[in-house]
């Protein structure tokens, strides 16, 4: 699996490039490496082609939502503020913490 | 054994994996058929009688199963359908799962299973059935030794 | 000016097999916008990794959701063979090919009905629903369960599928083509069913593109593009039809998943023909260190798994990207405009599978 290291603030341009080439969303998920640190994965699709982007946050930073270029990604942006409670910034469909209604407050931290 | 009405079938996922949800549905369509005992799958819970759940219950699912449960008239019978309606089964130890559907409201039967097999929910629903018809004897008789007319409040 | 309201549609509905929740924004009848919320089946099954082992975890995975367990339980233990270097037998990738395909038509077959039931043809849910137990009385014959098998496992399968069993299947797969397209032509021609399909819930290729859409809903809309194309499995041997519309409706929808029934059976009978004899698993020693993405095309469209472990018993992290996760977004935009009473058509056209979305 091949993934490309990217940072927290070179994603936007980065997804601008991949969304300039007809590139498709296929998902975006968060990882727990240790405390206090998670790994953003994001993939994205040409035809059957996939390209990772990935970086690495402290939890504590709010992340960029690239759901202005990609409608669909609140979805999964939604999902990682909801089960990590990392901040996402900007995001078209904010469900404020309300898109997994769980019983404890970001399970995954 | 007499069946002396037909009762009617609300079913609600309370947060299964679909399993036991699409072996309910079977159970109804014509292989297995337990319409045949005069028993239809309804979506109103006011048309229950006996009340079928799949799945763990969970935070959200919780408040929903006792409001269907409430408004389901006297008497009914609740069928825990599955393993996971049983005791939480391989979902047990997940954080959003609070346990069985006893943890929430009375059960009457329990039907274990991974997925439940249509054969067994038969057997459980002709049970429901059957305690049913006891339920609806004992409330007559309660009611009628209990429910004086003559001091009913004048409107 | 018309009035605005706002309808809640669900979590109990009686269309809904499954609980989800809807803000239906509405002017008069027609709904202006629509707000899903979900989370009320959400158990949180990707966090049971840190208790089941990566062997345990294959039936957890399987029981995110009853319909397409197969696929799941696939698509996990793809994963982390890929992670582990295994060469899975031959055979083994046939018998799990077979399944997938049999598990395509149980998942579709049982769609047709739940369509039928959403625009009132009872009759009609009823005989497609017979039509599907052959089905699953092949899988019980073949694994012993009826909707979750557990016959998947790291290296293999638990158990070997004789051939001549294969040759019945065979058999049995002629009489359901036979009937389904009996059932087709009620789907397809009837005049009240059109009614209620052509030109409801219209997605454009290029909407569908930009959503990001998967699976059928991809393919009714024009694209031509199937996961299984990237010959996963056995796939790479036999011969593949994608099954596409153009028309983009909830009509579209129907013919592509009625094309990919037969296409399943006529798959099903090239793998049997095809199936060499030898082991059906393989030994698996050590435990997985590194990470994989998986992707297979599951009866709703395109599935991820991604598995990350750090060479012990407990894998780090497994994350599935379902189907219907990625055609929410679809759903949301084909509501805007829709008549209130055409919603549960809507819903259902989209083959939501609520429990594989919330985990």
């Amino acid at each position: 699996m091949e993934v490309k290291e990217v940072t927290l603030d070179s994603l936007l341009s980065e997804v601008q490039g991949l969304k300039a080439e007809e590139y498709r969303l296929i998902q975006i998920c968060a990882t727990k490496v240790n405390e206090d640190e998670y790994e953003i994965l994001y993939t994205f699709g040409d035809r059957y082609d996939e390209v990772n982007l990935r970086f690495s946050v402290d939890g504590k930073t709010p992340i960029k939502s690239i759901s202005h270029l990609y409608w669909a990604a609140f979805l999964y942006e939604n999902e990682i503020h909801d089960l990590y409670g990392i901040e996402v910034e900007n995001m078209v469909m904010d469900y404020r913490g309300g898109l997994y209604r769980t019983a404890e407050k970001a399970p995954f931290k | 054994m007499k069946i002396s009405r037909s009762p009617w079938l609300l079913h609600y996922d309370a947060s299964s994996c679909n399993g036991c949800d699409i072996e309910v549905l079977a159970a109804t369509t014509p292989l297995y058929d337990v319409e045949r005992f005069g028993i239809i799958n309804t979506g109103n819970p006011k048309h229950a009688d006996i009340l079928v759940i799949t799945g763990g219950v969970n935070a959200q699912s919780a408040n929903v199963v006792k409001q269907i449960y409430s408004q389901m008239p006297d008497p009914k019978v609740v069928i825990a359908a599955g393993i996971c309606a049983c005791d939480g089964g391989i979902f047990k130890d997940c954080y959003n799962i609070s346990g069985g559907t006893d943890t929430v409201i009375p059960v009457d039967i329990y039907v274990p299973g991974c997925a439940v097999r249509p054969e067994a929910l038969i057997d459980g629903v002709i049970k429901a059935v059957a305690l049913l018809d006891q339920k609806r004897k004992e409330a007559v008789e309660h009611a009628s030794c209990q429910v004086d007319f003559s001091k009913r409040p004048a409107k | 000016m018309a009035t605005r309201s706002v309808v809640p549609f669900g979590p109990q509905h009686p269309v809904l097999p499954e609980p989800i929740h809807l803000d239906l924004v509405l002017e008069d009848e027609k709904v202006v916008e629509a707000i899903p919320s979900i989370g009320f089946i959400h158990r949180g099954l990707e966090k049971l990794v840190e208790k089941k082992d990566f062997n345990e975890m294959v039936y957890v995975a399987e029981r995110t959701c009853g319909i397409c367990s197969f696929g799941h339980g696939y698509g996990y233990v793809d994963a982390v063979e890929h992670i582990m270097n295994i060469e899975v037998p031959e055979r083994a990738q046939y018998l799990r090919t077979i399944l997938f395909e049999m598990s395509r038509l149980h998942s579709h077959l049982l769609w047709l009905g739940l369509l039928a039931d959403a625009f009132g043809f009872e009759s009609l849910f009823m005989d497609t629903w017979r039509i599907r137990e052959q089905i699953l009385n092949m899988f019980e014959e073949a694994t012993g369960g009826r909707v979750i098998f557990s016959i998947n496992k790291i290296g293999g399968l638990r158990k070997d599928i004789p051939n001549e069993m294969l040759l019945s299947f065979v058999d049995r797969l002629d009489g359901i083509e036979k009937e389904t397209r009996v059932a087709a032509k009620s789907f397809l021609e009837d005049s009240a069913v059109k009614s209620r399909l052509c030109g409801v819930g219209i997605l454009t290729a290029k909407e569908a593109e930009e959503l990001g859409c998967c699976g059928p809903m991809l393919r009714a809309s024009g694209i031509r593009r199937d996961t299984r194309e990237l010959g996963y499995g056995a796939y790479d041997d036999l011969d593949l039809h994608i099954t596409t519309s153009n028309k983009g409706d909830s009509y579209a929808r129907t013919e592509v998943r009625l094309g990919e029934i037969f296409q399943s059976i006529d798959l099903i009978k090239q793998a049997v023909k095809k199936i060499p004899d030898g082991p059906f698993d393989t030994p698996v020693k050590g435990f997985p260190n590194g990470e994989y993405m998986s992707r297979i095309e599951q009866p709703r469209g395109e599935a991820c798994y991604y598995v990350k472990a750090n060479g012990t018993k407990f894998v780090t992290r497994m994350r599935i990207r379902t189907p219907t996760f990625a055609n929410i977004p679809a759903l949301t935009k084909i509501l805007q405009g829709c008549d209130m009473a055409d919603v549960p058509i809507m819903i259902v056209t989209i083959d939501p599978c609520i429990s594989c979305t919330e985990r």
